[in-house]
């Protein structure tokens, strides 16, 4: 009976610990509820998965009204990849919450800490899982604001401020989406995915058409930070708690790319937009611009996290650069790179985060000889930054051989050495934070340091180990990511 | 605080009207416009004006400000809640038919109500605890 | 008149994409942070509007279902914009809640003063 269920339950779940944590006043028992729901929701995933991966394509009528009326969850293996990325990260991470959160946050505002951050993932999940596209938008606002809060908890007064510059942006963005679907709910009629794409696909490509799709794009590519509409991310990443980081930086623009994702292959059609405007062209130009304009501001940065920040708009490049190729296997090093990088930023955040926890500071300087007294925090580190790069035997390589042999199949092999040329910026960036840590002697107050506790510790090292392990054996992710691919290319949805 | 008699009588008056017109809207819902968010609105500013009228304090007396942040998740908490009930009842989530077989209209007309319910206590704390957060401000 | 006809037809775009642009406007052009959450809004209203005049059918009454009644306005997106509405309240609250606490930590809500604060800073 309740397998029947889940595709609601797993947004139902994070939604009901979020009102629970709310009742609460005191931290703990706040991430208590917070742990169980996130477990629970990350249960709910797998069966969800393996459901999907059994029986195919599962659709789910809220309230029992039929789609088109009524709202319809529809998880095939693409949103069925993107959930099982933000459950597990977001499971993963709540282990690591408690110390961290704890020594952040004031007292009396954990519990609204973990309020959001369940909100958060329930507005993501419920991005990924919907079939409708107004429901997207009103899980995009949810997550959103969830957000906005959760940086706005942030330590410095500055955590305030990039809150702020975060809402305006981001409602601006929400609000373009939302202008985009108005338009197409004028031509078509209907909100539903399957629906419009039946409706689009009789209907003439003219400029309304164009239209929508253009608020739609500039949208969510605010959302995902595509350059250079970015912005906004190198303040919120590097101002919300560690926690909140780390859970930002692996779902949220995943989801984002998701949804954009889901717009050009099974709504609009990819077909319809090589038509005559070039598009997938601009998206291409940018991608490649986030590429080497981000890494090159990161290889600069001072504030180890938003160094991190940067890169993660260089990686966001890279998922845009496979759908703009519009390939199959472009497409697959898209899906398969926003599972590695959720993985790999994750670990690389949740490093970052001990050391402010131990150090109380993130900036270069003062990491100083870091590597020698906490060596496991910083080898997680060098792993996440080796496959940031892109070494063979990281998860970064696997989504990197995918767009170069898709660039080659093309026979883009300029497009191959831009790819190959980015990530050498990228050994800049992570070689500084490297040699900072490793290869400079530790100063008076650093050498009295200890290696994090162990509750850090270990989500950094588990999620350290998932970016090696599936860079030696990359069959479940990329193999999902490659059916998903070929499931969005079919037009199938 | 000395107040002008003629705003404190007609505040006085005017409240149980307020009140008594936000349960009108929650129940005229069923047959027109209306419902939980418009009737929440209007109990909140019942509240507000009294606020307005006789100070933050005496407002905080009436609905303490525990109890507002407490009734914003019970409320959201009542619309999921009538969602989950008809999922143990063998239905999919928030379909009403599940709440009464037999009588599938009486049964949506059930539904409804719990949800309005839930979206009534929501609004009306929601609105309460952001008057409260701007107006507590500074003092 | 005849040149005009095209214009007026659709007069209700017309307004749309006024306040959506006069409200983008204001959020690009000013540095007052209120008045920026303001434009916020203006532009977000345009959105309403657009959402709620195609659904107005010429003739069409509202969609409750009664005797000699046959055309009915399309209900659809007055729920959609009445969601959407919650959404823009619950935005303009956070950020006037944010503004107010900026405010409190900087003392202005000017941008370019901030932004003078947070550089003596470094």
């Amino acid at each position: 009976m309740i397998s029947h269920h889940l595709p609601v339950l797993i947004v139902l779940v994070p939604l009901f610990g979020a009102l629970l944590s709310a009742l609460t006043s005191r931290g703990s028992v706040s991430w208590g509820i917070a742990l169980i729901a996130m477990v629970t929701t990350l249960a709910a995933t797998i069966g969800l998965l393996s459901e999907v991966l059994h029986d195919g394509v599962i659709s789910y009528e809220i309230g029992g009204w039929a789609p088109p009326i009524g709202i319809e969850y529809r998880v095939d293996l693409a949103n069925a990849l993107v959930i099982l990325i933000v459950s597990t990260i977001a499971a993963v991470i709540m282990p690591y919450a408690r110390v961290s959160v704890a020594k952040e946050i004031v007292e009396d505002q954990q519990a609204w800490f973990y309020t959001m951050y369940q909100l958060c993932v329930a507005g993501l999940i419920g991005i990924a899982v919907t079939g409708d596209a107004f429901n997207a938008f009103v899980f995009l606002e949810v997550s959103s604001l969830a957000t906005y809060t959760m940086i706005a908890l942030g330590q410095s007064r500055r955590s305030l401020l990039s809150a702020y510059q975060y809402l305006i942006m981001g409602t601006i963005g929400a609000t373009f989406y939302i202008i985009g679907v108005g338009l197409l709910l004028t031509i078509t009629g209907t909100l539903n995915f399957v629906d419009l794409a039946a409706r689009i696909a009789v209907t003439p490509y003219d400029r309304a058409m164009l239209t929508a799709l253009a608020f739609i794009t500039v949208g969510i590519g605010l959302k995902l930070a595509l350059f250079p509409l970015h912005v906004w991310l190198p303040n919120a990443y590097a101002k919300a708690p560690s926690t909140g980081t780390a859970l930002l930086a692996s779902t949220a623009t995943k989801v984002a790319v998701y949804l954009l994702i889901r717009m050009y292959f099974s709504v609009f059609g990819i077909d319809n937009i090589i038509g005559d405007f070039p598009v997938l062209e601009l998206l291409l130009v940018l991608s490649i611009a986030a590429m080497f304009f981000a890494s090159f501001v990161a290889v600069f940065e001072r504030n180890v996290k938003r160094l991190l920040a940067y890169s993660s708009v260089a990686q966001v490049g890279y998922m845009i650069l496979g759908l703009s190729m519009a390939t199959s296997t472009a497409l697959t090093g898209t899906l398969v790179h926003l599972a590695n990088h959720a993985l790999m930023k994750g670990a690389a955040f949740l490093a970052i985060g001990a050391v402010a926890y131990q150090l109380g500071s993130v900036s270069l300087e003062k990491m100083k000889g870091i590597g020698r007294v906490m060596p496991v925090t910083m080898g997680c580190f060098v792993v996440a930054g080796l496959s940031l790069i892109g070494v063979p035997g990281t998860v970064g390589f696997i989504s990197k051989y995918y767009l170069v042999v898709a660039a080659f199949e093309k026979g883009w092999w300029w497009l191959a050495f831009m790819i190959v040329a980015s990530s050498l910026i990228a050994v800049f960036y992570v070689g500084r934070v490297v040699e900072v840590a490793w290869f400079s002697e530790p100063d008076k107050k650093t050498s009295e340091l200890k290696e994090a506790p162990l509750s850090l510790l270990l989500p950094t090292v588990v999620l350290a180990a998932a970016c090696v392990f599936f860079g030696v054996d990359a069959s479940l992710t990329a193999g999902l990511a490659e059916a998903a691919a070929k499931a969005l290319f079919g037009g199938s949805l | 605080m000395k107040l002008d008699v003629v705003l404190r009588v007609v505040t006085k008056l005017m409240l149980p009207f307020m009140l008594v017109f936000a349960v009108y809207v929650q129940f005229h819902g069923d047959y027109g416009p209306g419902g939980g968010f418009q009737a929440g609105v209007i109990a909140a500013a019942a509240l507000i004006l009294y606020a307005l009228m006789f100070g933050l304090t005496s407002a905080m007396r009436v609905v303490p400000t525990w109890l507002v942040e407490k009734m914003i998740p019970v409320g959201v908490m009542i619309y999921g809640g009538t969602g989950v009930v008809s999922m143990f009842l063998h239905e999919n989530f928030l379909n009403y038919d599940a709440l009464d077989h037999h009588h599938t209209v009486h049964a949506q007309e059930w539904g409804v109500f719990l949800v309005e319910v839930g979206v009534f206590v929501t609004v009306s704390s929601t609105m309460i605890a952001i008057f409260y957060a701007f107006g507590g401000r500074g003092r | 008149m005849e040149v005009l006809q095209p214009i007026l037809a659709h007069f209700n775009h017309w307004i749309t994409i006024f306040l959506m642009v006069a409200g983008l406007y204001v959020v690009v052009a000013r540095g007052n942070m209120i008045k920026k959450l303001i434009g916020l809004s203006l532009f977000q209203t345009s959105v309403y509007l657009l959402y709620i005049s195609p659904g107005k059918i010429l003739g069409g009454t509202a969609p409750i279902i009664g005797d000699n009644i046959e055309v009915y306005s399309n209900p659809l997106p007055h729920v959609l914009i009445l969601t959407a509405i919650v959404v823009g309240v619950a935005t303009l609250a956070l950020g006037l809640g944010l503004v107010v606490r900026i405010n409190e930590v900087y003392g202005t809500i000017e941008e370019d003063e901030i932004f003078t604060q947070e550089d003596d800073d470094e």
